[in-house]
Order: structure tokens, then C-alpha cells, then sequence
């Protein structure tokens, strides 16, 4: 069997920091999406809500995987 | 000779042209990855609380990056909450979604130029009726778009004005034209009958 090479440290931090950016920038999507969300609601506009909904889980379903990958690391 | 094994992780073909030892492989020792102090002085120069409760700064610092992303993921969890909320208002919006027809005013008591407040469609939703120079019979609610202030019609310069922060609809549409407002005023629908005035709908809008 093939041996797995183990990261150094400072490569884990690279990935680490790799792993944090992209979860950073799913946040602020989804911040942004609530926001539009809320103001389409208060507005009259309910069919942007579901889809919202959908976008906003699938965002979270991917941080808990990059989550699950950071523990593995 | 005896056949070579083709697999390349074979343990014998270790050390042939082509391969590369397992050695290689083995984890390496980063230079950090030992106990410093933050001052970087090696440790029996270190005062004795130090030395006593030694921490590994770069291990530490690796755990904290770790307990950001968990707590960026909960935070991601947060907002997924705030948009099944939103959701789920909009399912008892769509179920209350029929708004009663609702008396609000007599025609002959309401004059040119002038406006008067009611409730509608529930006792705690204040609602302007105002009747222009020229006849027309406008309605809108009273809450401001932005915070919720009670706007004021001011009919000579054809606009309603919020007080809290300036923000300013114009009359005939109810449509945000200056200030921090996101939205029109919703406008509600109205119905003479005779001389009676009848509300009977809310229409919030976009733009």
C-alpha cells in the first residue's frame, strides 16, 4: 500500500487558511442572500424565498464538509 | 532473475531506477513544530511559570484557526435559521393572504386637500386616506419602509416625509424618492361604494 504523506505544519496551515477563506466567502453570500431575502419578503416578493432557502442550506451543507475535512486534516 | 513486481508500492522495489524510497515519504520534523515561547529564548531561560506551564504557541495558534472555521460554520448555520424563519412567515403570509373589505371612511366627511388615518387590514396597522386637490383618493400605509416611523403627508409640496430620518415618498405613487427607505409605501387598495370608502387590500411592491 501506498504510503500517505503527512503534511508539514506549515503546509496544514496553508490549507487551513485555504479552507477558512472559502467558508468566509460562502458566509457572506449567505449573508447577503438573507438580506435580499428579508427585503423581497417585506416587499410583497415571496418566490425568492424557497430558492433562497435552498441556496443558503446548500451553503452550509459545503462549510460542513469543508468542516469535516479541516478535522481530518 | 526473479519477475519485478510491476506494482509501484511494492516493498522490493524499493531503491530501483523509477521508484522512490518509502523514506522519503516519512513524516518530516517541521522547525516549528516544537515548544517555543513566544520570545523565542530556549526554555531554562524562561521564567519558571513558563517552564512550568509551557505552551506550544504554534499549536496553539493552529487550534484557534480551527475553532474560527467552527465557529464561521455556525454562523453559516445561523443564517440558514434566519432564511427557514423567513420561509416559514412567508407560508402564514400566503395563508392570511386575504385581506377583509373593510369600511374606512364617508366621502362627504373626508375634504379636498385633506387626509385622515385608519387601520387596516389588523387594528395595529396605521393607514393613510388622503384625498388630493383635485379629487383623487390615495391610501397607503403609514409605516415607513425603513424603521417603521409614521410618515406625514405633506399635500402642498406632494410628498410624505418620515421624520426619523428624512426619507421622502412622493404622494401620487407612494414610490421612495429620497432618504435611507428601500421600498414604496404599500399602497392600499380602496373601493367607493356611494359615499362610503371601503379598504380592500394591502399591495407591497418592490419599486
Amino acid at each position: 500500500m501506498k504510503p500517505r504523506r503527512q503534511l508539514t505544519r506549515t503546509q496544514r496551515i496553508t490549507v487551513v487558511y485555504g479552507v477558512i477563506c472559502f467558508v468566509l466567502i460562502l458566509v457572506v453570500l449567505q449573508l447577503w442572500l438573507l438580506t435580499a431575502t428579508v427585503d423581497a419578503y417585506l416587499g410583497g416578493d415571496l418566490g425568492l424565498v424557497w430558492p433562497a432557502l435552498g441556496a443558503s442550506s446548500a451553503c452550509l451543507l459545503l462549510n460542513l464538509g469543508l468542516l469535516r475535512y479541516l478535522a481530518k486534516l | 532473475m526473479a519477475d519485478i513486481d510491476p506494482r509501484v508500492d511494492n516493498a522490493a522495489r524499493e531503491g530501483l531506477a523509477g521508484t522512490t524510497p518509502t523514506s522519503v515519504y516519512e513524516p518530516t520534523r517541521d522547525p516549528e513544530d516544537v515548544t517555543v515561547a513566544p520570545d523565542h529564548r530556549p526554555m531554562d531561560e524562561q521564567p519558571k511559570w513558563r517552564r512550568d506551564f509551557a505552551i506550544d504557541v504554534p499549536e496553539d495558534n493552529f487550534v484557534a484557526r480551527r475553532d474560527f472555521a467552527k465557529f464561521l460554520v455556525l454562523t453559516s448555520g445561523a443564517f440558514v435559521a434566519g432564511q427557514a424563519w423567513v420561509a416559514a412567515k412567508s407560508l402564514v403570509r400566503r395563508r392570511d393572504a386575504a385581506s377583509p373589505r373593510m369600511k374606512i371612511a364617508s366621502l362627504s366627511r373626508l375634504s379636498l386637500g385633506s387626509a385622515i388615518m385608519f387601520a387596516y387590514p389588523t387594528g395595529s396597522e396605521p393607514c393613510l386616506l388622503i384625498r388630493t386637490r383635485d379629487g383623487r383618493l390615495l391610501a397607503y400605509s403609514q409605516k415607513c419602509t425603513h424603521l417603521s416611523c409614521a410618515v406625514i403627508p405633506e399635500l402642498d409640496r406632494g410628498i410624505l416625509r418620515c421624520p426619523c430620518h428624512d426619507g421622502i415618498f412622493e404622494l401620487s405613487t407612494g414610490r421612495n424618492i429620497a432618504g435611507p427607505p428601500p421600498r414604496p409605501l404599500p399602497a392600499i387598495s380602496i373601493e367607493v361604494v356611494g359615499d362610503d370608502v371601503y379598504a380592500t387590500g394591502v399591495v407591497e411592491r418592490m419599486s
